[in-house]
């Protein structure tokens, strides 16, 4: 490695990467070269930083200097100004939303500053395809003070005595798992990675893995140690190809340092990874059916007992963990179960991460302590609502969440408060609604995600998640009957109680959870034969105003439907029979003559 | 890697290069690169000082740069300050300056008094 | 084992510790409903409809798959447990067609006798019915995947009994279906019509495909002679189907029963039966002579056949060359009957009682015309008589016993052996042990071929040559053989393959339910028939005598090529 004046840490998360980073960062690198700064300024490509509606991204060290949006132009004027003469291209930092007050350097920043990063400690600070930079922030420390100082029964208590719970959904804890691995007979023993991450819009697992790979690949190897395991796979969705390449590089690089393979640290113990890539079916996230995935076998749950501890993969005993629960393991074991219990809340230890989406200013990856408030990580790390709308509800856990409303903001974001109200911590998706959402179409759409993603192995999942998307539907369509309500009730409840797998268990929990906390919106629109929200089209109606309309005729010419009739320079009107709501005229209308009902 | 040890060393030697990002209260080393400064040689000032912390295994130093200080005629213009320190400001300073001010002051903890303007 | 105590329903059990809830419960006397749970089979949880409660458990647990401990306190049937088993099974019947009437199974269908144990008296979700056609590609099944519950049981049986795999489950969701690779249809694919998947089916989302109308058009036929063989295995088990026990003898109320439907001659398949082991036995003992290719494999059964073209194509030329028992009626119906009986072929057609859908196919092979005609013109299955004679208001267990007609209805015990997984080598050896030493073998049972283990191994000492011997049934044994066989790590002489677990008897067109249980009662039934016939080996039969004499000449000798035997070929795994 080289000293370097100055670090260039230039985000190539998925985010920016979509918004092209790549153009940005050469354009940097020519301006770099242009300049001969080469051998003063190092650029390094790192994993996602989290600010994601920010990007493209980057970071000057050693002042910390953020800057986002960028565009290739920007770049060369930050070489020019920043890197060569040392002065802050103002227009380029980050301004805070309500006040418009520039921020120059992380620190300032609201977003980060009200995190703690343990999952995501390396995230978007090292090149995440240097060994080298993992190893110089304490990487593999863990391991190697594991292998010469630990027993396996110490790396399990400390586990379990820090309070570390699964971050793939259920929350079970991580150390009662390995040893329960750990004490099950048969042999060989596995570690597998569950890296599929299916809940739309989450990517944190993904995230952790194109940027700070070896987190994962050590902490398997301490699992390994504890368990009595010797091999470990890594299961990524075929959709995650840089994570998947990312991997399979540090994994050659670990290999290289004598970090994976025989003999670790001399001590004589082995343990090494390969990488299972999945066709990327929801369900195949659920552990008996990744388990079966990597086997070879139709992705599909079986029954539990046996659990994947006694009897996992090929009938042998096996951990499996989330990529965030790993992500968490090498700082427990460096910094002590009491370091980490000490973060959060009685049950929820340490920090979660979430991706933070939908109605809300900032938008992207996240880690707060467990316990943080859903109003700071809305208000204060996600900076509100945008436009000047109403927050109307949230929801995590993806499908297999729920929504939690307004009156619910300060509930602590852990385990137990969100299962109270109805919710779920989940994997850490939280999608912001404002008061735009209609909540039984966000049902609807959640549903109809489930059902689609249901692997169809039994029946009250497979028919009964069908026969809700069917309710659901004629309620949004405006054919919803008296009853329907009940009858979600019942099904949901029916299935919660009668599948077979974690998907059909959870899935009603987004109409269950909508019914609880909007009611009304369900009536409105069975018996009203409203949407509150004007969002489903069906039940909107589209209407011209008489006072505003000047008879321009615009609107008839544009309707698809010949739903429009009127005589010229008088008040037009909409025949609803014809109307097919796609809302052409109120768009074309100059006059803002047309509205809905 | 053999050892635990071993993997300290490597980590230990590899922090070096990592210490820019962590933000923390290091020494600071600031070189002026304005035009000025650029003109009167600061870019192999810069050269000779990664060099040389390089070579010497120097720890928690960050090199930075500044623009103009307005003090053309003294460029190039080298900042130290040590946390809790002074800060020290060495003018005239070439390749061979900037390499004794590594080997000197950041290494040696003496300040090379003759080649500076002393502030409080 | 150890054991363990429990409680279901309040009531003290005792099982072993790894056991069921639902194997304990029911050997308690409790029953569970079940709809996708077979014995040993399929143990998967899906149908959700075997919930029960377990106290101290978070969720409802399946009984089929949840294992008892100690001290468990299990309830079968609080309002709980009843509504969820309810609610499943409303879902499931809202994604069916519910056609009862007109189904095939009706009246034989579990998923109509759990409505009926469940008392559903509304259907309340309307909802869409998942959308597939039906696939009657296949010459002897039919799938109709809108009355498939998706409980896997054909999957199960296709892959671990068989070995096959031609059907498998595909897509997701409520587009979920069981069916060959690719959405292929079955008529195309690997499956060798065993019909193994339409017997453990619950309701008619497979079943064999009906051919009785054919029969009906043709017994209404005044210009045709219409002439029914039955096979072996019908005998013991036509009778379930009027409420009669498995394995009861009904030989002679079957032939009054097929008089009464209006055959013009009811013949017997045993007698062809015989005729294969004069064929067969006299292929092998050649074999063994001129060093031709052993071991011979028997070639009576028409999955099997399929199946080794499809995955042993190797070993094709170890197959006996002789036709099955069916296909050497048919051959001879229309030749030396045609002619003994004065009548044009063309006139004559040939039905076959088998208690199996495979038949279906052989029949239609394109080879199986050496009489100049196709030789059997359609099969029926067990099943299917038993539909054509409540049809036709038979009061089958009241009807008196009548005899099958000369010639072709004449034969031994060892024909009936045919039925019963190991009779066709007991019967052969019956014969070839005294073709070869001259003497009569007695007894004439050869026990060690007999029995439901999967195979059987034996050696015969045949003048001092000993004949290594091996009898399988279910591909997947047949597998076990051949894989032995092909990497030579066992010798055989001669091998005994039936496609079906049992046997004929239990064959793909047997009744429903057809079980280990009830295929020991039919195996015992085959026996049974055996002892009270007054011949007992093939080469005593003197229909097959005068046969030869009049007609055929000799064993293997020309005309027996033209008619009796029969050539194969491979096809692809797929
Ligand atoms: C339908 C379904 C999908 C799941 N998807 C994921 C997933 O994408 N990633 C994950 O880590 N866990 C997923 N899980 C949870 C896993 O089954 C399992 O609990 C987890 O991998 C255990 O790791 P943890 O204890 O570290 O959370 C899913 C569960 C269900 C029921
Ligand atoms: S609950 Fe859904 S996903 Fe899970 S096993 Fe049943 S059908 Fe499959
Ligand atoms: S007939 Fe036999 S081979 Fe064909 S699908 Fe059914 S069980 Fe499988
Ligand atoms: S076809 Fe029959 S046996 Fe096969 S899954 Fe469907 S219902 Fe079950």
């Amino acid at each position: 490695m080289e000293l370097y004046r100055s670090h260039v840490l230039v985000c190539a998360g998925a985010g920016c990467i979509s918004s092209d980073c790549q153009a940005v960062k050469k354009s940097l690198l020519d301006s770099i070269n242009r300049l001969k700064l080469d051998k003063e300024v190092k650029v390094v490509e790192t994993g996602c930083m989290g600010p994601c509606d920010q990007g493209p991204v980057m970071v000057v060290y050693p002042e910390g200097v953020f800057y986002r949006r960028l565009k290739p132009a920007d770049a060369v004027e930050i070489a020019e100004e920043h890197l060569l003469k040392g002065r802050v291209v103002k227009h380029l930092i980050y301004q805070t939303p309500e006040t418009g007050s520039a921020a120059l350097t992380f620190e300032q920043i609201d977003f980060f500053n009200k995190q703690t990063r343990i999952a995501l400690r390396n995230t978007g600070i090292i090149n995440p395809e240097s060994v080298e930079e993992y190893i110089a922030r304490n990487g593999y420390q863990a391991l190697g003070r594991v292998l010469s100082k630990m027993t396996p029964e110490e790396v399990i208590d400390l586990v379990k005595k820090s309070g570390l719970r699964g971050r793939g959904g259920a929350g079970f804890p991580t150390g009662l798992k390995w040893e329960f691995s750990a004490r099950a007979q048969g042999k060989p023993k596995y570690v597998v990675c569950n890296a599929d991450e299916g809940d739309p819009g989450a990517f944190m697992d993904r995230s952790i893995l194109e940027g700070d790979p070896h987190s994962v690949l050590e902490a398997m190897a301490i699992c390994g140690y504890a368990t009595g395991a010797g091999q470990g796979y890594v299961y990524v969705r075929a959709e995650y190809p840089l994570a998947v390449q990312r991997l399979n590089l540090a994994i050659r690089k670990a290999r290289e340092y004598g970090l994976l393979g025989e003999n670790i640290f001399g001590t004589g113990f082995g343990f090494d990874v390969e990488i299972r890539v999945g066709a990327g079916a929801f369900v195949c996230g659920e552990e008996t059916a990744l388990l079966a995935s990597i086997e070879g076998r139709r992705g599909e749950p079986r029954p539990k007992p046996p659990f994947p501890a006694q009897g996992g993969l090929w009938g042998k005993p096996t951990v499996i963990n989330n990529v965030e629960t790993w992500a968490n393991i090498p700082p427990i074991i460096l910094n002590g179960a009491d370091w980490f219990a000490g973060i959060g809340t009685e049950k929820s230890k340490g920090t979660k991460v979430f991706a933070l989406a939908g109605k809300v200013n900032n938008t992207g990856l996240v880690e707060v302590p467990m316990g943080t408030t859903l109003r700071e990580i809305i208000f204060d790390i996600g900076g509100g609502i945008p436009n000047g709308k109403k927050f109307k509800a949230a929801q995590t856990g993806g499908p297999s969440g729920g929504c939690i409303p307004a009156k619910h903001l300060d509930v602590p974001v852990d385990y137990e408060s969100l299962t109270e109200l109805g919710a779920i911590m989940g994997s850490g998706g939280l999608i912001i609604m404002d008061e735009d959402t209609c909540m039984v179409d966000l049902a609807r759409f959640f549903v109809e995600f489930v059902q689609d993603e249901s692997c169809g192995k039994c029946s009250p999942c497979r028919i009964g998640t069908r026969r809700m998307l069917e309710i659901l539907d004629r309620i949004t369509k405006g054919r919803g009957r008296d009853g329907d309500i009940e009858l979600l009730e019942e099904l949901g409840r029916g299935i919660k109680a009668g599948a077979l797998c974690g998907l059909g268990q959870t899935a009603p929990n987004p109409v269950l959870s909508t019914i609880r906390h909007f009611r009304e919106e369900y009536e409105a629109h069975i018996y009203q034969h409203r949407c509150p929200a004007g969002v489903c089209k069906a039940l909107t109606v589209y209407v011209i105003d008489e006072e505003k309309c000047t008879g321009c005729g615009r609107c008839a010419v544009v309707c698809p439907a010949g739903a429009v009739s009127g005589v010229k320079k008088q008040p037009h009107h909409i025949d609803p029979e014809k109307c097919l709501k796609c809302g052409t005229c109120m768009e074309k209308c100059k006059f803002q003559a047309i509205h809905t009902l | 890697m053999k050892s635990l040890d071993e993997l300290d060393k490597l980590r230990e030697k590899l922090q070096a290069e990592m210490r820019i990002r962590e933000g923390q209260p290091d020494t600071r080393v600031t070189v002026a690169m304005g035009t000025c400064g650029i003109a009167a040689g600061a870019r192999e000032v810069v050269t000779a000082l990664l060099e040389e912390m390089k070579k010497r295994n120097v720890k928690g130093v960050t090199i930075t740069q500044t623009g103009c200080a307005g003090l053309c005629h003294y460029e190039p213009l080298v900042e130290v300050e040590v946390p809790g320190g002074e800060r020290v400001t060495y003018v005239h300073v070439d390749g061979d300056k900037a390499r004794e001010i590594v080997l000197e002051h950041l290494v040696n903890g003496q300040i090379i008094k003759e080649w500076t303007i002393l502030k409080k | 084992m150890s054991s363990v105590n429990l409680t279901i329903d309040g009531k003290p059990v005792q099982a072993e510790a790894d056991a069921t809830i639902l194997e304990t419960a029911r050997r308690a006397g409790i029953k569970i409903p079940t709809l996708c749970y077979l014995e040993e089979l399929n143990v998967i949880g899906a149908c959700r409809l075997c919930l029960v409660r377990v106290e101290g458990a978070r969720a409802l647990q399946p009984a089929c798959v949840a294992r008892v401990a100690e001290g468990m306190v299990v309830r079968t049937n609080t309002p709980d447990v009843l509504q969820a088993r309810r609610l499943n099974l409303e879902l499931i019947l809202s994604n069916h067609p519910r056609e009862c009437l007109t189904c095939p199974r009706n009246n034989n269908c579990e998923l109509q006798q759990l409505a009926a144990d469940f008392g559903l008296e509304e259907i309340r979700f309307e909802g869409e019915i998942t959308p597939y056609p039906v696939d009657d590609s296949s010459p002897a099944l039919v799938r109709d995947p809108r009355k498939c519950v998706l409980c896997r049981r054909c999957v199960a049986v296709c892959e671990q009994v068989q070995g096959v795999s031609a059907i498998s489950v595909q897509e997701r969701g409520f587009n979920t279906i069981v069916a060959p690779a690719f959405l292929d249809p079955l008529g195309s694919v690997a499956c060798v019509n065993c019909g193994q998947c339409a017997l453990v089916c619950p309701t008619a989302a497979i079943h064999e495909k009906d051919q009785t109308a054919a029969v009906w058009a043709a017994l209404a036929d005044p210009q045709k002679h219409v002439v029914v063989q039955t096979a072996p295995a019908v005998r013991v088990s036509i009778g379930e189907m009027f409420g009669l026990k498995p394995g009861e003898v009904v030989t002679g109320k079957l032939v009054a029963a097929l008089r009464h439907l209006g055959f013009d001659r009811v013949f017997d398949t045993d007698f062809s039966a015989d005729l294969t082991i004069m064929e067969e036995g006299s292929e092998l003992l050649s074999r063994l002579k001129e060093g031709g290719r052993l071991p011979l494999i028997t070639s009576c059964s028409p999955g099997w056949i399929k199946f080794i073209e499809h995955f042993y194509p190797a070993l094709l030329s170890n197959l006996s060359t002789c036709k099955s028992p069916q296909q050497m009626f048919g051959a001879l119906a229309k030749t030396y009957y045609a002619q003994k009986a004065g009548i044009d072929p063309a006139d004559i057609f040939v039905v076959s009682i088998m208690p199996c859908t495979a038949k279906k196919f052989e029949a239609g092979r394109p080879e199986m015309n050496s009489s100049g005609y196709q030789d059997v013109d359609v099969v029926l299955t067990t099943r299917e008589l038993g539909k054509m004679l409540k049809q036709a208001g038979v009061d089958f267990d009241s009807l008196s016993e009548e005899e099958y007609d000369d010639p072709l209805g004449i034969s031994t015990g060892a024909g009936v052996i045919f039925g019963a997984t190991g009779g066709v080598m007991e019967a052969a050896l019956r014969t070839a042990y005294e073709l070869v030493t001259g003497e009569t073998l007695e007894p004439v049972d050869f026990t060690a071929v007999r029995g439901m283990a999967g195979v059987k191994e034996a050696a015969v000492n045949l003048n001092g040559t000993e004949l290594k011997l091996a009898v399988a049934h279910g591909l997947g044994n047949a597998r076990k053989v051949l894989d032995a066989v092909s990497s030579g790590e066992k010798t055989f002489h001669f091998i005994e393959i039936m496609c079906c677990p049992g046997g004929c008897i239990g064959g793909g067109g047997q009744p429903i339910p057809t079980n280990t249980e009830i295929r020991a009662k039919r195996i015992a039934g085959i026996y049974r028939a055996d002892r009270e016939m007054p011949r007992r080996k093939s080469h005593e039969n003197p229909a097959v005598q005068a046969l030869y004499k009049e007609f055929l000449e000799q064993p293997l000798g020309y005309k027996s090529h033209e008619l009796l035997h029969t050539h194969y070929e491979p096809r692809g795994q797929f």
